[in-house]
């Protein structure tokens, strides 16, 4: 089923035009890449998808129901509690640790302390960076903030992860093992990703491509064969 | 993919090497270390052999033909072991000549055909690329990868990755392309 819809989405900045009436379905767990050329509207309907933005024209649709129309008070409340973000450059909290920062999104959805800073410890773990459990951003290398602003943005188990550009700035190596890895535990939690990438390398990971071109979906990708699941390292 | 061809002569040269093999170890031998590569052809493997035999490069270290199929038996010479060397310490030559038969076709395409075709060549090409570079993804990450298929998969990863890149690039470019070509005035403002 389709979790997540965009129906014929119109966004304009000022008199710039940057969605052109996108169409666009996002089924649970499935991993959908959003590429194209810089300036395209990538970044545009990924916050419309996610409720940050609000298109002009066209609907969101959340498991059924309008997202955009709703106040931002239960948007936000969407966005802690059943979706995830991840950007470019990790944008982790300066003052906090490693464990702080990722513990963070189980604090606000209510966990208690402990069960939270565990949690976020294995988390950690997992993307290999667990030494740097309670060290600052400012002593880490982009790398490791990206490994734990991935775990971050995982760990609450949201139902949609939406990350633009999540290896952007990484080494090839790098940006494949935080790929891999991401890809891996959304798979196994069932999050759907959509991931915004202009590496076609990066969207290979993705069960479907869709391309945008000037705002406009260009091609929506034939699903070809589906990455497995279980391989990825 | 570009066009660097393999130099099989050097390869078996590196093979031998290791220890004196005959002609079906070679070839297995090839087909192991080069995972992903067109396989090394019986009739290629003794061919190249018997020139290399001719050049001084290998000799015949044994003859066994218990009944079954000719086994011959080759080594390495001291002049094999010196163009081996030759081979090893040379750099390849980067990109010579750009030529590619991607590059070529679109070239001609753009004499012979209008700017919607061209540009559907290059979409067509972009759906073929993408679904390898897929297929290899999925190879590489497979539990049984060994690193063998997992460097093998990703030199041609990466060069998919920049195929596909130039692809996306020339679709943006091929209606100026066209026009140049075609010796067209530009379009009014
Ligand atoms: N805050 C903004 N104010 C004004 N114009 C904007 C703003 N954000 C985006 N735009 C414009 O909207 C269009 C789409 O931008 P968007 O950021 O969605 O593209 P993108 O595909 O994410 O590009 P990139 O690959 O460079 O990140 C562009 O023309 C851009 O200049
Ligand atoms: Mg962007």
């Amino acid at each position: 089923m389709s979790q997540l819809q965009a129906r014929d989405l119109t966004r304009s900045y000022g008199r710039t035009p940057a969605l052109r009436g996108v169409t666009l379905d996002v089924d649970e767990g499935e991993i959908v890449a959003v590429t194209g050329p810089s300036g395209c509207g990538k970044s545009t309907l990924l916050h419309c998808l996610a409720g940050i933005l609000r298109p002009d024209a066209g609907e969101v649709i959340w498991r059924g129901e309008r997202l955009d129309t709703q106040p931002e008070a239960a948007r936000s409340r969407l966005r802690r509690t059943e979706f995830g973000v991840l950007f470019q450059f990790g944008q982790l909290v300066a003052e906090l640790t490693a464990a702080e920062n990722v513990a963070l999104p189980l604090l606000l959805a209510g966990t208690g302390r402990r069960a939270a800073r565990e949690t976020a410890l294995s988390w950690l773990e997992r993307f290999g960076v667990a030494e740097l459990a309670d060290v600052r951003p400012g002593e880490m290398s982009g790398g490791q903030q990206q490994r734990c602003a991935t775990a971050r943005s995982l760990v609450t188990g949201p139902r949609v992860l939406f990350a633009d550009e999540p290896t952007g700035a990484l080494d090839t190596l790098t940006g494949e093992q935080v790929l891999t890895t991401l890809v891996r535990l959304a798979r196994e939690q069932r999050t759907s990703v959509v991931l915004v990438t202009h590496e076609p390398r990066i969207a290979a990971y993705a069960d479907r491509e869709v391309t945008l071109r000037d705002g406009a979906v260009e091609h929506s990708g034939l699903e070809l064969n589906v990455p497995s699941t279980g391989g990825a390292r | 993919m570009n066009s660097g061809r393999v130099s099989t002569p050097h390869v078996l040269l590196g093979l031998l090497a290791t220890g004196d093999k005959h002609g079906y170890e070679l070839k297995r031998a090839h087909d192991e270390r080069l995972p992903q590569a067109r396989p090394l052809a019986f009739g290629q493997v003794y061919a190249t052999l018997s020139r290399m035999q001719r050049d001084g490069l290998v000799t015949v270290a044994g003859q066994e033909r218990d009944g079954g199929p000719d086994r011959t038996t080759y080594a390495l010479t001291g002049e094999g072991r010196a163009a081996l060397d030759r081979w090893l310490n040379d750099v390849e030559p980067p990109y010579p000549y750009v030529t590619s038969t991607l590059l070529a076709k679109m070239a001609v395409a753009l004499l012979v055909a209008d700017v919607d075709r061209v540009r559907a060549c290059l979409a067509a090409q972009r759906q073929a690329h993408t679904a390898r570079l897929r297929e290899l993804t999925v190879l590489k990450h497979a539990p049984s990868a060994t690193l063998d298929d997992v460097v093998a998969a990703d030199f041609a990863i990466a060069h998919l990755d920049a195929d596909l890149k130039w692809l996306a690039t020339t679709l943006s470019r091929v209606a100026d392309w066209h026009r140049e070509v075609r010796h067209e005035p530009a379009p009014g403002p």
